[in-house]
C-alpha cells in the first residue's frame, strides 16, 4: 500500500498513515482494557506479559514460526497462569507478576540468543516500530482490536461488577473465574496487537496511564473510560506526530505524552480551589 | 417480587440444620440450625470468634460444611441458580475509594444477577435500580461518585445494590458498623419496606441492633452452637435490651466470649 489518503504533514505519507491507523486502534483498546486491570489493582499485569510475550518472539524465532502468533501463545498462556495464582492466592499480585516478569524476559534472550536472533531486530519489538507497519501486520492489529473493544463494551457492566468486589460478585452467581480469565486472555491479545507500535516495555504504560488521568478527569467509571480512550488516542496521535517532527522515537513520545497528559491535569487539578480546600482542612 | 402461595409462606428461604464445621482440630460450629422465613426479621448475634462469619459463608455456599444441610432459597446454596433471589451486602465493601463510580454505576451491578449478565439492560432494569436507590433515600445522589459520599451514604449505596436485584431474601454482614444514626434510621426505613412492602426475609449479623430493635422478629445467639433463638422480648428476660440500652448486646456478648 504505497498511495496515501489526503491527510496533512506530518501524515501525508503512506507508512505515517499505518502507523497513525495502528496507533488509533491500539490507542482506544489498551485503555479500554487497563481502565478494568487499574479497578482490579493490576495495573502492571501488562508489563508482565509483555515480558512473556518477549518470551514468545524468541520462540518463535527459534522455531521459524511468525513470532507474533508464538508471543500471542506466550502472552495468553502467561496472563491465564498470572490469573490463577492470583485467584488462588497461591502468590500475591505483585509477587506472581514478578516470576512471569523476569522468567518471561530471561528466557526471550536466552532463547534469541540460541536462534541467532538477539540483534537489532530485537529493539523493534521492545520499543516499537510503528512506522514499519505493513498491511498485513495492520489488518491483525485492527481485527484484535475490533474482538476487544467488542468483548469489552459487551461485558463493560458485568466487568466491572467483578473487577470491583469480587465476594459480592461471587455470591451473586456471577463467573467471575471465567470473566477474569478472559479479561486475562483479552490483555494478552492487547499486548501483542500494541507490541508493534509501542513496544512490548512500553505497552503498559499506554494500558494504565491515560486510564489514571482519566480517573482524575472523569467522575463515574463510565466517563473514566471515555476520557482514557480520548486520551490514549490523543497521546498516540501527537507521539507519531513528534516522532515525524523531531526525529523521536515513536513508542517513546507516545507514552511520553500519556505522562505529561497526568503531570498536566494532576497539577490543574492541584490548584483547583476545591483541591487546596481539601488540603488545607487535613489534619 | 416475591408472592407466595399462603401454603408456600411458611416455607423457609433459609433453613439450615445440623451445621458443625471445623478448622483442622478446632470444631467452630456444632449442630448450628437456622431458619428465615419470608417476611421474617432475623438478626444473627455472637462475640468475636463465635463462628458468625463461619456460618455464613456457608449459608452462602462459599464453605462446605463437615455435617449437616442448608437450603438457601429451595436448593443447596451451591446449586441455586436464580441467584438474583438472594441480595447480600458484604461486611467491608471491596470498592477501592480510587473508583470511580457513581451511586447508580455500583447500584445496576445489582441488577446483573436478575437481568442475567449477558443480556443488555431494560426499562424495567433502570426501573428497579431507580426504586432500589429512592428506598435507601439515594436517587438524588446517583450521579456522585462513591468517593464523595459519607460512609452512611455509602453503605446505603451496596444496601441498594442488593436491593436492586429485588431479592427475597437479603444477608446483611455487619452492615451498620460505624455509620451516624441518621443513616442507621434510613437503614432501618429501607429494610422494614423491603420486608412489609415486599414480604422478603432479612437475615442481619450485627453486634449492633439499637436501630432495628423494635422491627426484628428473632434474635439467634451463636458461640459455636445456637445459644438462644427467639423474640427479643424473651431475651430482655435475661437483662439484655436491644434498643433502651444499646451497649447491653455487645456487653452481653463480650460475657459469653
Amino acid at each position: 500500500m504505497t498511495v496515501a489518503i489526503g491527510l496533512p504533514y506530518p501524515f501525508e505519507l503512506a507508512f505515517m498513515q499505518r502507523a497513525l491507523a495502528a496507533g488509533i486502534v491500539v490507542g482506544v483498546f489498551a485503555p479500554l482494557i487497563g481502565t478494568f486491570l487499574v479497578q482490579k489493582r493490576m495495573a502492571l499485569i501488562g508489563d508482565g506479559i509483555g515480558h512473556l510475550a518477549f518470551a514468545g518472539v524468541g520462540a518463535g524465532v527459534v522455531a521459524g514460526v511468525y513470532p507474533v502468533w508464538s508471543a500471542l501463545g506466550f502472552a495468553v498462556a502467561g496472563a491465564l497462569g498470572v490469573e490463577w495464582l492470583r485467584a488462588r492466592r497461591r502468590a500475591s499480585g505483585d509477587l506472581a507478576l514478578a516470576l512471569f516478569f523476569y522468567s518471561g524476559i530471561a528466557l526471550g534472550v536466552v532463547l534469541l540468543s540460541r536462534g541467532g536472533g538477539l540483534d537489532a531486530s530485537v529493539v523493534g519489538f521492545l520499543f516499537g516500530q510503528p512506522l514499519t507497519v505493513d498491511p498485513g501486520e495492520l489488518g491483525l492489529i485492527a481485527a484484535l482490536g475490533v474482538g476487544i473493544g467488542v468483548a469489552v463494551l459487551t461485558l463493560r457492566r458485568v466487568l466491572f461488577a467483578v473487577v470491583t468486589d469480587e465476594e459480592w460478585s461471587r455470591v451473586a452467581g456471577l463467573p467471575v473465574g471465567a470473566l477474569n480469565n478472559l479479561l486475562a486472555i483479552l490483555t494478552a491479545a492487547a499486548v501483542v496487537a500494541a507490541m508493534q507500535v509501542v513496544g512490548i516495555l512500553l505497552i503498559a504504560a499506554l494500558m494504565v496511564l491515560p486510564v489514571a488521568t482519566g480517573q482524575l478527569l472523569g467522575r463515574s467509571f463510565g466517563g473514566t473510560l471515555r476520557w482514557a480512550v480520548v486520551l490514549g488516542v490523543g497521546s498516540v496521535v501527537g507521539g507519531l506526530a513528534a516522532s515525524r517532527l523531531w526525529g523521536l522515537a515513536p513508542g517513546g513520545a507516545v507514552v511520553l505524552i500519556a505522562a505529561g497528559a497526568f503531570l498536566l491535569v494532576a497539577l490543574a487539578k492541584r490548584s483547583l480551589p476545591g483541591s487546596v480546600r481539601l488540603e488545607v482542612t487535613e489534619p | 417480587m416475591p408472592s407466595a402461595a399462603p401454603e408456600l409462606a411458611l416455607t423457609p428461604l433459609l433453613e439450615a440444620d445440623g451445621i458443625s464445621f471445623s478448622y483442622g482440630r478446632q470444631q467452630v460450629l456444632q449442630s448450628v440450625a437456622l431458619a428465615v422465613r419470608p417476611g421474617e426479621f432475623v438478626a444473627l448475634v455472637g462475640p468475636n470468634g463465635s463462628g458468625k462469619s463461619t456460618l455464613l459463608r456457608i449459608l452462602l455456599g462459599s464453605l462446605q460444611p463437615s455435617t449437616g444441610s442448608v437450603k438457601l432459597l429451595g436448593s443447596p446454596p451451591d446449586h441455586l441458580r436464580e441467584r438474583g433471589r438472594l441480595g447480600y451486602v458484604p461486611q467491608r465493601p471491596a470498592l477501592s475509594p480510587d473508583v470511580p463510580a457513581t451511586v447508580e454505576e455500583l447500584v445496576s451491578a445489582g441488577r446483573l444477577a436478575r437481568r442475567g449478565w449477558w443480556r443488555p439492560f431494560r426499562g424495567e432494569d433502570r426501573r428497579a435500580v431507580r426504586h432500589a436507590m429512592e428506598s435507601v433515600d439515594l436517587a438524588e445522589l446517583a450521579a456522585r461518585p462513591l468517593a464523595e459520599l459519607s460512609g452512611g451514604q455509602q453503605q446505603r449505596a451496596f444496601i441498594a445494590r442488593a436491593f436492586a436485584s429485588e431479592p427475597e431474601l437479603l444477608v446483611l454482614d455487619e452492615p451498620i458498623a460505624g455509620i451516624d444514626a441518621e443513616s442507621q434510621r434510613r437503614f432501618r426505613d429501607s429494610l422494614v419496606h423491603l420486608i412489609d412492602d415486599h414480604g422478603s426475609g432479612v437475615l442481619l449479623v450485627s453486634h449492633e441492633l439499637s436501630a432495628v430493635s423494635a422491627d426484628i422478629d428473632r434474635v439467634v445467639v451463636l458461640k459455636r452452637r445456637v445459644l438462644f433463638d427467639g423474640p427479643p422480648a424473651e431475651l430482655e428476660r435475661e437483662g439484655v435490651s436491644l434498643g433502651i440500652h444499646p451497649d447491653d448486646l455487645p456487653l452481653w456478648l463480650e460475657g459469653l466470649g
